[in-house]
């Protein structure tokens, strides 16, 4: 049960961000829960791929003594990984914008009270 | 509290080559240690925020238009696209300059090595178109959240409920 | 009434969360399959590049990392359109 540490950290860490979405009020602090829930997704994602004592599958000046396919993680989640973060970084920006956009129409950032749709 | 101070202006401007150095080093050389166009791009656009915290977004926004910005990230996007359809001999995203010897096209000997420029096929050329793409994107992003925090300063008064 | 509704359901929720992490594969013996094996032998003798990642990203699976630059584009537009300022603000 010990070797699962990594597991339960991005569990925690998808709990903590869930908590923040689903308690809070202010609009920030739910566009932070956003950005945890999501790290944590990440780093499950980039755990599945590990090999026990094994190096980056890079071919320039590797270490002496390593087994080609044997001795290298695997490099597909890796890639996988990269865009989903990318991803991420965008629909950060777009609530962030949309964030701005509601203050200055409405002159508060709290969710109970921006709910109208038509003004 | 309006204006930063000497010392912040001087040593960002000291520091911000070195950034962009660092930035492009690792766009170019993606294909042989650990990087990309994507981690490049990032690492430069925030050498360029750095600059624009350090000086205020008033006399950023008189040097860098955002017009120019755009321009540059759809070159990015349209050089992207139309590597892809180059290898359209074969299928879509061919890999047409490896092996030939135009200009990227050696193939490295089998096993570890120390790296050469001289490989890679068409990796290096999209890492390239990538890193334009990133860069100018980030870049524009954050130029226009700035100035429209600075124009909402000046209104009169925010409309309460 | 209503909170203490979903907060019975995030306890539920996280404890089959932790739950689930401790019948997964142990870390770090993944299930090696023929593709992973395949990308790590070939992948100097058909792209030409020594970084087995990069060629995954953008040669192998290029496809993807077309929807991605185009995920950016679009946010990057988004972005620009909401907060537009005009001339006579």
């Amino acid at each position: 049960m010990i070797y699962n540490i990594p597991y339960m950290a991005s569990a925690i860490l998808v709990i903590v961000g869930l908590y923040a979405v689903l308690f809070k009020r202010n609009l920030i602090k739910i566009a932070i829960g956003i950005t945890v829930l999501e790290s944590g997704v990440n780093l499950f994602l980039i755990t599945l791929g590990y090999r026990e004592n094994a190096v980056a599958p890079i071919y320039t000046n590797l270490p002496e003594g390593t087994s080609i396919p044997e001795g290298m993680t695997l490099p597909v989640p890796q890639a996988l990984t990269l865009t989903s973060i990318v991803i991420g970084v965008a629909v950060l920006a777009l609530i962030l914008s949309f964030a701005v956009k509601i203050y200055q129409h409405y002159g508060t950032l709290d969710s109970r009270e921006v709910r109208r749709l038509r003004e | 509290m309006n204006e930063p101070s000497k010392i912040v202006k001087t040593i960002a401007s000291i520091i911000f080559p070195f950034i962009t150095v660092y930035g492009l080093y690792i766009i170019v050389h993606g294909h042989l240690t650990p990087g990309g166009g994507f981690q490049g791009g990032a690492i430069t656009a925030s050498g360029i925020v750095l600059l624009l915290v350090a000086f205020g977004s008033a006399e950023i926004a008189k040097k860098i238009k955002e017009s120019h910005l755009s321009i540059l990230e759809s070159i990015g996007a349209l050089s992207f696209i139309s590597l892809a359809l180059l290898g359209l001999s074969a299928t879509f995203f061919y890999n047409f300059l490896a092996g030939s010897n135009f200009i990227f096209g050696r193939i490295p000997p089998f096993g570890s090595n120390p790296g050469d420029m001289n490989t890679g096929g068409v990796l290096p050329l999209m890492n390239i178109s990538v890193g334009l793409k990133v860069i100018a994107g980030l870049s524009a992003m954050v130029l226009a959240l700035a100035l429209f925090a600075r124009l909402k300063r000046g209104r009169k008064g925010v409309r309460k409920k | 009434m209503n909170k203490i509704a979903i907060l019975i359901a995030f306890v539920i929720f996280s404890c089959a969360l932790i739950s689930t992490t401790l019948i997964l594969r142990p870390f770090g013996e993944p299930e090696s399959t023929d593709m992973d094996d395949y990308i790590i032998k070939n992948a100097q003798n058909e792209t030409g590049a020594n970084n087995a990642v990069t060629s995954v990203v953008f040669d192998y699976r290029g496809f993807d990392t077309l929807g991605e630059a185009t995920v950016l584009f679009t946010a990057v537009a988004g972005v620009l359109a909401v907060l537009r300022r005009y001339a006579h603000e």
